[in-house]
């Protein structure tokens, strides 16, 4: 049965305060440290920090879910060991995974605790998601946001766990767990040290004529005229010269958001049991909005009542939204 | 159309140094008391900043007749206003309009939502900004209205009558 959980996003305590006062049914967080995707400066929680958080939360009755969901390299699994060992002695109620290492211990060393298959794995295929459940006791598996919902709905059918889709937010589409780009231009990998475009190979010029480029690691990845809306430095998301074509591209995806708004009853209906939303690195205003809109637009929902969705697309990268590959595969 | 903030400076005259000396001049010891006390109240955000608590940063409302200095230090803090031409050499700026710097502070707006929009611009070191709005971020309750309440009624008669004067 579907219960349209909330799944909401935490970079520090207050945001997470935030989510739970806002109405998040469960928030999302991680270390200060490269055991999440989300390994950004100045964000995330010390484990004295996820102590105070973790027991605010569970006043509220919401849960909380620890993001260790990157791949730990050769020879420092000891990191994501200790990362998880500490989410245990605080009480965390999940554990968001990738690597299967990772997996694997805590389904023997922390059986209790259950354990939730991240975005960063790319399962998205049933015999992969059985794989998963079968061999670790996966509880539930986050989908890569490259399938429709007739697909969604029929890999229901086919695993013996929970679903949980991205409504809102960052709309990558790489493969996620195996996106090299930042590493192919930093040196440092969002797979492996958990960030994705690290701000400090970031910059921002201002030009004469009120437009500005963004660059990575020296790179120029897109230049906004004045009267254009920016989006993140990611490579991904940048626009480029190429010599088949007069003007600048998005050669991979433009600057946009996934809004799933409208779709939450179909979601609902083919069997999606929680609803995440992207954003750690986000501030306490955008946590805020985001989920107090999806709270009304569930408990709408729910209550048999048509949702109404706050608008959102102030909030969104490029100020643009799509509902992506949820409604079509050739959204683009 | 409305006249831009640099075009408003111009004609009324803000931008002359004169004017943002003598600004600079009555506005510094409120930001001392201000940024003081915030420090004391807020201990734990300068954890967030790590080696940037000694980076400068230039704080630029463009509609202001000065820019703002903060160097994060805890054990020398600085906030200090400037006269942009002679504003010291910063490791980043974070230029916006005032009221839109203030809600950033207070996180009753998001950062990248404003960076999208392109209302709020920066340049210089990414990672120190990033830090700076990570470590406000975390701090629970409006840095403007408790400097507000630190002068008092006439204090929060201001923080009211500039958030009326900038629609949002």
């Amino acid at each position: 049965m579907s219960l349209a959980e909330l799944i909401c996003p935490a970079g520090t305590p207050a945001a997470l305060r935030t989510a739970v006062d806002a109405g998040a049914d469960a928030v999302y967080c991680g270390f200060q440290d490269a055991t999440n995707a989300r390994n950004f400066p100045g964000l995330n929680f010390t484990p004295d920090e996820l102590a105070s958080s973790v027991a605010y939360a569970h006043e509220q009755g919401t849960k909380v879910l620890l993001a260790l969901n990157t791949y730990p390299p050769a020879g420092k699994f000891d990191l994501w060991r200790q990362a998880a060992d500490t989410g245990a002695r605080l009480g965390v109620d999940a554990f968001i995974v990738a690597d299967m290492g990772v997996a694997d211990y805590i389904a023997r060393i922390h059986p209790g605790i259950r354990l939730h298959l991240s975005v960063q794995a790319a399962a998205s295929s049933p015999e992969a998601i059985r794989y998963y459940c079968e061999n670790f006791g996966v509880k539930r598996v986050v989908l890569p946001r490259i399938l429709t919902i007739p697909e969604i709905r029929q890999i229901r059918k086919e695993i013996p766990c929970e679903i949980e889709t991205f409504i809102f937010g960052n709309h990558g589409l790489m493969i996620e767990g195996r996106c090299s780009l930042t590493n192919y231009l930093t040196g440092q990998s969002t797979n492996m040290d958990g960030v994705c475009s690290p701000a400090s190979d970031v910059e921002y010029k201002r030009h004469e004529d009120g437009s500005m480029s963004s660059q990575l690691a020296g790179f120029t990845i897109d230049c906004f005229r004045s009267d254009e809306k920016a989006g993140y430095p990611t490579i991904c998301k940048g626009r480029y010269r190429t010599a088949h074509r007069d003007d600048a591209y998005y050669a991979f995806e433009e600057p946009i958001s996934l809004n799933l708004s409208r779709l939450l009853p179909e979601l609902i209906d083919a069997g999606v049991h929680a609803f995440k939303i992207e954003g750690r690195q986000r501030s306490k205003s955008y946590v805020r909005g985001v989920v107090s809109a999806f709270r009304q637009a569930v408990d709408d929902i729910r209550a048999g009542r048509q949702a109404n969705i706050a608008d959102l697309v102030a909030l969104t990268e490029g100020q643009k939204q799509t509902q992506g590959a949820f409604e079509t595969k050739k959204w683009r | 159309m409305s006249a831009s903030p640099d075009t408003l400076n111009r004609a009324t005259g803000l931008h002359l140094p004169g004017f943002a000396r003598l600004s600079c001049l009555i506005a510094q010891p409120v930001l001392t008391r201000v940024v003081q006390r915030i420090a004391k109240r807020h201990p734990s955000m300068f954890a967030r900043l790590g080696s940037h608590r000694t980076t400068d940063f230039l704080i630029d409302p463009v509609e202001l007749p000065f820019a703002l200095h903060l160097r994060p230090d805890p054990q020398a803090l600085v906030l200090r206003a400037v006269p942009r031409h002679a504003a010291p050499r910063a490791g980043a700026t974070i230029r916006g309009k005032f009221l839109l710097l203030l809600e950033l502070i207070d996180s009753e707006e998001d950062g990248d939502a404003a960076f999208f929009s392109r209302d709020l611009e920066v340049t210089g070191d990414t990672e120190a900004v990033v830090r700076l709005r990570n470590a406000l971020d975390d701090v629970d309750g409006s840095i403007a209205e408790e400097t507000a309440e630190m002068f008092g009624p006439a204090g929060r008669a201001i923080l009211a009558r500039l958030r009326r004067a900038y629609p949002t």
